[in-house]
C-alpha cells in the first residue's frame, strides 16, 4: 500500500496519534458544558484539541472560546449540512479533516474531543472517527430515558447523566435511572454529574484520563 | 462497460467524502428567496449545470485522461483556480477536493492519487480530485466528466429538499430531466478548456459565507 505510506493518519491502528473521544447526546443535555469541564480539568496535564459540530451557527465553538478553557485556535467547528448524524457516522470526512488539521498544527496531542451536534437517541459515532465515546443525557428528559435504550445509551463507552441538580424539580428518580442504565448497558460505566455544581466534572475527567493513559500505552510508537 | 462500478460509487451521494455538507449556493438562494419551489430549483440547477457543471466536467475529463502526471494536474488545478472568481467557492472546491482525495486514497489505493496529493498538497480543486479518483477507480474520462456534471447539481438539489421540504420525487424528476450530456465534451488541450462564469453563484457563495446562521459549508 505504497499510496498510503506517507500518511500515518490513515493508519487504522491509531499508532502515534491522539485518542479521539466523541461526545454525543440529545440537544441541550450538556455536551458543550462537559467539553468545557474536561478542558478545565484535563487542560493542565494533557495536550488537547476540540472539534464541534454545530447545527446552525458556531455557537458551541464560540462558547468554548469565550469560556477561556482552551487556546481558541485549538477549537475547530465543522458544519453538518442539516444532518448532525451524518457527519459523525455516515460521512465523517469533514470531522476527520478537522481532527487531523488540529494534530498537524498543534501535535502531538493526547486527546481530541469531538462534540456532535445535538441529536436523538439513535446517534452514535463511527469507529472511524471516535476511538471512545461518551453519551450525555440529562435528567430533565425524564427518568425513563435510559430504559428506552438506543445505541448511544446502550453501547457508549461511558454514559453520563447530567443535571442531577434538577432532578428534584423535574421529579426524576436517579435510582431508577441508575438501575435501568445498568440493566441496558450490561455493566459498562454510568456517571451522574451536575456540571453546574462541579465545573470540572471530576468523575468524568478521571475516567477520561484513564482511557487516555491506556491508549498511550497501547499506541505508543513501539515500532520506532 | 468498464469503470461503471467506479462511476456509480463516485456519483453516489453516500460516498463518504464530505459532499453532504455542501449546497452549491442553494442554501443562500433559499434564504434570500431565489429558490422557493421546484420551478425555481429547476432553473437554478440548469444554470449550475450549464456553467459550473460544464467547467467541472471538462476539468474532470482532462484530469482523468492525464496519465500519472503531476505537472498536468498542477496545471489543471491552476486552470480551475482561474475559473472560480469567488474566494468562497474556491475554498469550498478545495475543501471538497481534499476530502475526496483522502477518501478515495483508501477506497482505491493508487499511485495516481498519492501523486495528486503531492502535486497539490493543500487540496486540489474538486473536479481535479474527481478526475484522478475516477482514474484510480478505473473510469473513463467520459465517466469522470459525467460524475462531475451530475454531482455539480445533486448537492444543491438535496439541500433544497432538506431546507424547503420539497417533494423529493419532484426534485428527482427535475434531476432526471437535466441535459447532462450537453455539457460533456471531449477534451484535448488545456488551452481550450471552457470558462463559463456564473456571477450569481459567486455572489451567493460570498454572501453565504457571511451569513451567520447556516447549515451547509457552502
Ligand atoms: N442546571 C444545570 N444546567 C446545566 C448543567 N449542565 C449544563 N447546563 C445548562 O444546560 C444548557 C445546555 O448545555 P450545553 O452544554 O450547551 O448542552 P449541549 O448538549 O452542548 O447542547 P447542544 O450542543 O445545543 O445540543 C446550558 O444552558 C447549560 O448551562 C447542569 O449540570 N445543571
Ligand atoms: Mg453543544
Amino acid at each position: 500500500m505504497s499510496a498510503n505510506h506517507d500518511d500515518h493518519h490513515d493508519a487504522p491502528d491509531g499508532h502515534g496519534r491522539a485518542l479521539r473521544l466523541g461526545i454525543g447526546g440529545p440537544v441541550g443535555s450538556g455536551k458543550t458544558a462537559l467539553t468545557a469541564a474536561l478542558c478545565r480539568s484535563l487542560g493542565p496535564s494533557l495536550r488537547l484539541g476540540v472539534v464541534t459540530n454545530d447545527i446552525y451557527t458556531t455557537e458551541d465553538a464560540d462558547f468554548l472560546r469565550r469560556a477561556g478553557v482552551i487556546d481558541p485556535d485549538r477549537i475547530m467547528a465543522v458544519q453538518t449540512g442539516c444532518c448532525p448524524h451524518t457527519a459523525i457516522r455516515d460521512d465523517i470526512a469533514a470531522n476527520i479533516d478537522a481532527v487531523e488539521t488540529l494534530e498537524e498544527r498543534f501535535g502531538p496531542l493526547d486527546l481530541v474531543i469531538v462534540e456532535s451536534g445535538g441529536d436523538n437517541l439513535t446517534a452514535t459515532f463511527s469507529r472511524g472517527l471516535a476511538d471512545r465515546q461518551i453519551f450525555v443525557l440529562d435528567v430533565s428528559g425524564g427518568d425513563k430515558v435510559p430504559r428506552k435504550g438506543g445505541p448511544g445509551v446502550t453501547s457508549a463507552d461511558l454514559l453520563v447523566v447530567n443535571k442531577t441538580d434538577l432532578a428534584p424539580m423535574v421529579g426524576a428518580d436517579l435510582t431508577v435511572m441508575s438501575r435501568d442504565a445498568a440493566a441496558v448497558r450490561e455493566g459498562k460505566p454510568v456517571l451522574f454529574t451536575s456540571i453546574r455544581e462541579d465545573r470540572g466534572a471530576h468523575s468524568v475527567a478521571e475516567w477520561v484520563a484513564g482511557i487516555v493513559e491506556s491508549w498511550r500505552h497501547q499506541h505508543s510508537h513501539s515500532h520506532l | 462497460m468498464d469503470g461503471l462500478p467506479g462511476l456509480l460509487l463516485l456519483a453516489d451521494s453516500r460516498l463518504p467524502a464530505g459532499g453532504h455538507a455542501h449546497s452549491g449556493g442553494a442554501e443562500e438562494a433559499c434564504r434570500i428567496g431565489a429558490i422557493s419551489g421546484p420551478e425555481d430549483l429547476a432553473r437554478f440547477l440548469r444554470g449550475r449545470l450549464a456553467t459550473a457543471g460544464r467547467v467541472a466536467a471538462a476539468l474532470a475529463w482532462s484530469a482523468c485522461a492525464a496519465a500519472d502526471a503531476e505537472s498536468a494536474w498542477r496545471l489543471l488545478d491552476a486552470e480551475a483556480d482561474a475559473r472560480i472568481a469567488s474566494p468562497a467557492q474556491r475554498l469550498a472546491s478545495r475543501t471538497q477536493g481534499r476530502l475526496l482525495v483522502r477518501t478515495a486514497k483508501r477506497i482505491w489505493p493508487s499511485a495516481a492519487l498519492a501523486a495528486l496529493a503531492r502535486a497539490v498538497p493543500d487540496g486540489a480543486h474538486h473536479p481535479i480530485a474527481l478526475g484522478v479518483a475516477a482514474q484510480a477507480a478505473g473510469c473513463t474520462p467520459h465517466q469522470a466528466a459525467m460524475a462531475a456534471a451530475y454531482t455539480s447539481v445533486t448537492g444543491a438539489a438535496t439541500a433544497a429538499v432538506r431546507l424547503l421540504g420539497l417533494d423529493p420525487v419532484t426534485v428527482h424528476r427535475v434531476l432526471a430531466e437535466l441535459p447532462y450530456d450537453s455539457v460533456i465534451a471531449e477534451q484535448h488541450d488545456w488551452s481550450a478548456l471552457p470558462a463559463h462564469a456564473a456571477p450569481a453563484l459567486d455572489l451567493l457563495a460570498e454572501q453565504h459565507l457571511r451569513t451567520e446562521v447556516r447549515l451547509f459549508v457552502s
